[in-house]
């Protein structure tokens, strides 16, 4: 064998004295690899986008309801019964290691007067985490904070509807407010969320400390209609979801033989699918680039196999001089793995460019993870190991004086 | 003197369809160490296949070759490749230099492929054989940038850098003119008076002049192994070829061949058989075609 360096340094002037065979020769590898690799990056982009779009309307959110109850043997429905309370939010609080904002939520309705109008809207008991776990800003004013709710501080904010109708688009910050008969003090106006998938408005509203709403509106039981919760991560989902089965059942001293007196609903479902949908189209673009790296590989052996029969002379001098045949076999294989590399980081780099094209000028989304473009290169190099071998071994069975007399 | 070459009976057989070739029918050959040799024949007298005999690259199909006192009559193909990296040098007619590659990256090449791990300074040791060939002012240049003498001494240089015991040349001013023939034989005979082993393919008689023994085959055997009678000094034609040149441009117009050359036959002491001279010479025309 033929020491290493002394191999390189053979590619490295065979490629470098023959700068535009060189080019064409790996420009197959530079367009399969930045193929594969921007293909999969919009892949990964769409993927993005759409998890996006979904943790925006709340795919993180777990809610909790209260279970059915069961009458003789008949089930009543979900939240037909009060079963989760007050106490239950603060277990949670407390043991939950995979919840980052959890809330009660606990609803009433009535006849609101302020602004010199009268609205009838439902009256939503919330903790200050709620906004952040509904990813709902605020127009105007301040959420609640953690001391108001304590407090049972009879403090409001308005959906946008509900401000609209009480005082005509101004922000009423600050302004008082009856919510069947008890005065609350307006300290903010929530962003326009629109209709929720049901086609109820959102906007019709008015957010309320927890406390406030189930004691001085209520009648002071201790009953939540449900609990919002939002997961740490998308992936801590399922995780998340049975940590607050398995709380919520010790707290309720349920037995394992018993069913749950609650249930848990969430969108990760819904975004399982579309993830997967995605998932399924860049693996479909991935193939498709893939194809055309294999392409570029052929391009590799078809170029290698023209430069066999050019370089016959060459290769009949080397043999000549006292190069073995396994000299000329490595030589050979190294300048195509040496161009395939070389095509593949060029194919990186330009795969770097597209992205940075896609992204600032067009609304196209790619996103490039690290192992694909460790993929792609490592399938270059394969490309050019599998695709150079043949011409390689071509160049290294040529006999010496026919190689020296070739024309 | 000790024996470099000794071939005994060595015959080759090529296989070409239905048809069977015989290139060597029987030549056994003695070269000592320090011998100048020109192998003479025409076309199809089996010269260039005893010369890839005696140069390893290809194997005799039968007879015994030993060179340097080895047996080299089968061996593998690896052996075979070692033993032209480092044994032979090889200087061909088309000079046979890489392209696009500086003269010393040319002479290097035998270094890559030595297997024996003794170099050392590869650069260093393919300066020194430009050097000796007088291209220690053209190590950069490439071969198209070098004139036909220039690249056959690179070429030369080549086959000189991994010291081995014979020099092999395949015509190798078969593609030079005069004047850089004679200046590529003052190479071979410096090279031979300091010790090396010279054999020389030719079918100039011109050429053959400046070898002290000249073998020569037909129909693959050999019909006359002599010394050379007169043997031509290179130096001293190059000086008279010079002077002679001058002389020809002071006198204008006059072309052709310097008239000294011309019509000098080949001398050699008591030749075995009639050598048939001008047979050999317009078959040669022939062979200056391949």
């Amino acid at each position: 064998m033929m020491p290493i360096r002394n191999l390189l340094k053979a590619a490295y002037r065979s490629i470098t004295k023959n700068r535009l065979r060189s080019l064409l020769t790996s420009l197959g590898i530079i367009i399969g690899v930045s193929a594969v690799i921007i293909m999969v990056a919009i892949g990964e982009g769409s993927q993005k986008s759409i998890e996006e779009q979904i943790t925006a309307l709340g795919s993180n959110l777990i809610i909790v309801f209260p279970g059915g109850s069961r009458m003789g043997g008949v089930h009543r429905g979900a939240g037909s019964r009060q079963s989760l309370t007050l106490d239950d939010v603060k277990d949670l609080e407390d043991q939950a290691t995979l919840i980052d904002g959890i809330s009660p939520v606990v609803s009433s309705a009535g006849q609101v007067v302020g602004g010199g109008n009268n609205w009838n809207t439902s009256i939503v008991g919330v903790s200050p985490q709620y906004l952040s776990i509904r990813d709902w800003p605020l127009k105007y004013g301040q959420m609640f904070t953690e001391t108001d709710v304590r407090s049972r501080k009879k403090v409001a904010l308005l959906g946008q509807t509900v401000a609209d109708e009480l005082f005509g688009g101004q922000d009423p910050t600050g302004e008082k407010i009856r919510i069947v008969n008890t005065p609350f003090t307006i300290i903010g106006v929530l962003a326009e969320k629109g209709q929720n998938p049901m086609g109820r408005d959102e906007d019709d509203t008015i957010l309320a400390p927890s406390t406030t709403v189930l004691y001085r509106l209520k009648g002071g039981r201790n009953y939540v209609n449900m609990i919002n919760l939002s997961a740490v991560s998308l992936e801590a989902m399922d995780a998340a979801q049975e940590e607050v089965r398995t709380i919520l059942r010790s707290s309720h001293r349920l037995d394992p033989v018993e069913e749950d007196d609650f249930s848990i609903r969430n969108q990760a479902d819904i975004t399982e699918a579309a993830t997967a949908t995605m998932q399924t189209m860049t693996l479909l673009l991935g193939a498709v680039a893939a194809v055309s790296l294999v392409v570029g590989g052929i391009g590799i052996m078809n170029i290698m196999m023209v430069t066999v029969t050019e370089r016959t002379r060459e290769i009949g001098i080397r043999l000549a001089i006292g190069a073995r045949g396994s000299d000329v076999l490595t030589q050979f294989l190294t300048e195509a793995v040496v161009l395939s590399l070389i095509g593949g980081l060029v194919g990186i780099l330009m795969a770097f460019g597209a992205s940075f094209v896609l992204n600032t000028f067009t609304p196209i989304r790619a996103l490039i993870q690290p192992g694909i473009v460790l993929l792609a290169f490592f399938f270059a190099g394969t490309v050019g190991v599998l695709f150079g071998f043949f011409p390689a071994r071509k160049a290294a069975a040529l006999n010496p004086i026919d190689a020296l007399h070739y024309e | 003197m000790s024996i470099i070459i000794e071939t005994e009976d060595v015959t080759k057989v090529y296989q070409m369809g239905q048809v069977q070739i015989h290139a060597l029918r029987g030549v056994s050959l003695i070269v000592h160490q320090g011998e100048m040799l020109a192998i003479m024949g025409s076309s199809g007298s089996g010269k260039s296949t005893l010369m890839n005999v005696l140069g390893c690259l290809d194997e005799p199909t039968s007879g015994r070759y030993s060179l340097e006192g080895m047996d080299v009559s089968s061996l593998t193909k690896n052996q075979y490749a070692d033993i032209r990296n480092q044994r032979i040098g090889f200087v061909f007619q088309v000079f046979n230099l890489l392209p696009r590659t500086s003269a010393l990256e040319n002479v290097e090449l035998p270094l890559f492929y030595d297997r024996t791990g003794h170099i050392k300074d590869p650069m260093r040791k393919s300066r020194a054989a430009l050097e000796r060939v007088g291209l220690g002012d053209r190590l950069d240049h490439e071969p198209n940038q070098l004139s036909g003498g220039e690249r056959q001494r690179v070429a030369i240089a080549r086959a000189l850098v991994n010291q081995p015991s014979i020099l092999l040349a395949d015509e190798p001013t078969g593609n030079l003119d005069t004047r850089t023939s004679i200046d590529v034989m003052t190479v071979f005979q410096d090279l031979n008076d300091q010790g090396m082993t010279v054999i020389l393919v030719t079918h100039e008689f011109d050429i053959a002049a400046y070898a002290a023994r000249v073998v020569k085959l037909r129909d693959g055997v050999i019909i006359q192994d002599a010394a050379v009678e007169g043997r031509r000094d290179a130096k001293r034609d190059l000086v008279a070829f010079e002077n002679k040149d001058s002389e020809d441009r002071d006198m204008m117009g006059h072309d052709g061949e310097p008239a000294f050359f011309t019509g000098h036959g080949l001398r050699v002491t008591s030749p075995p058989q009639q050598t048939d001279v001008s047979t050999c010479e317009t078959d040669s025309e022939e062979e200056k075609i391949i």
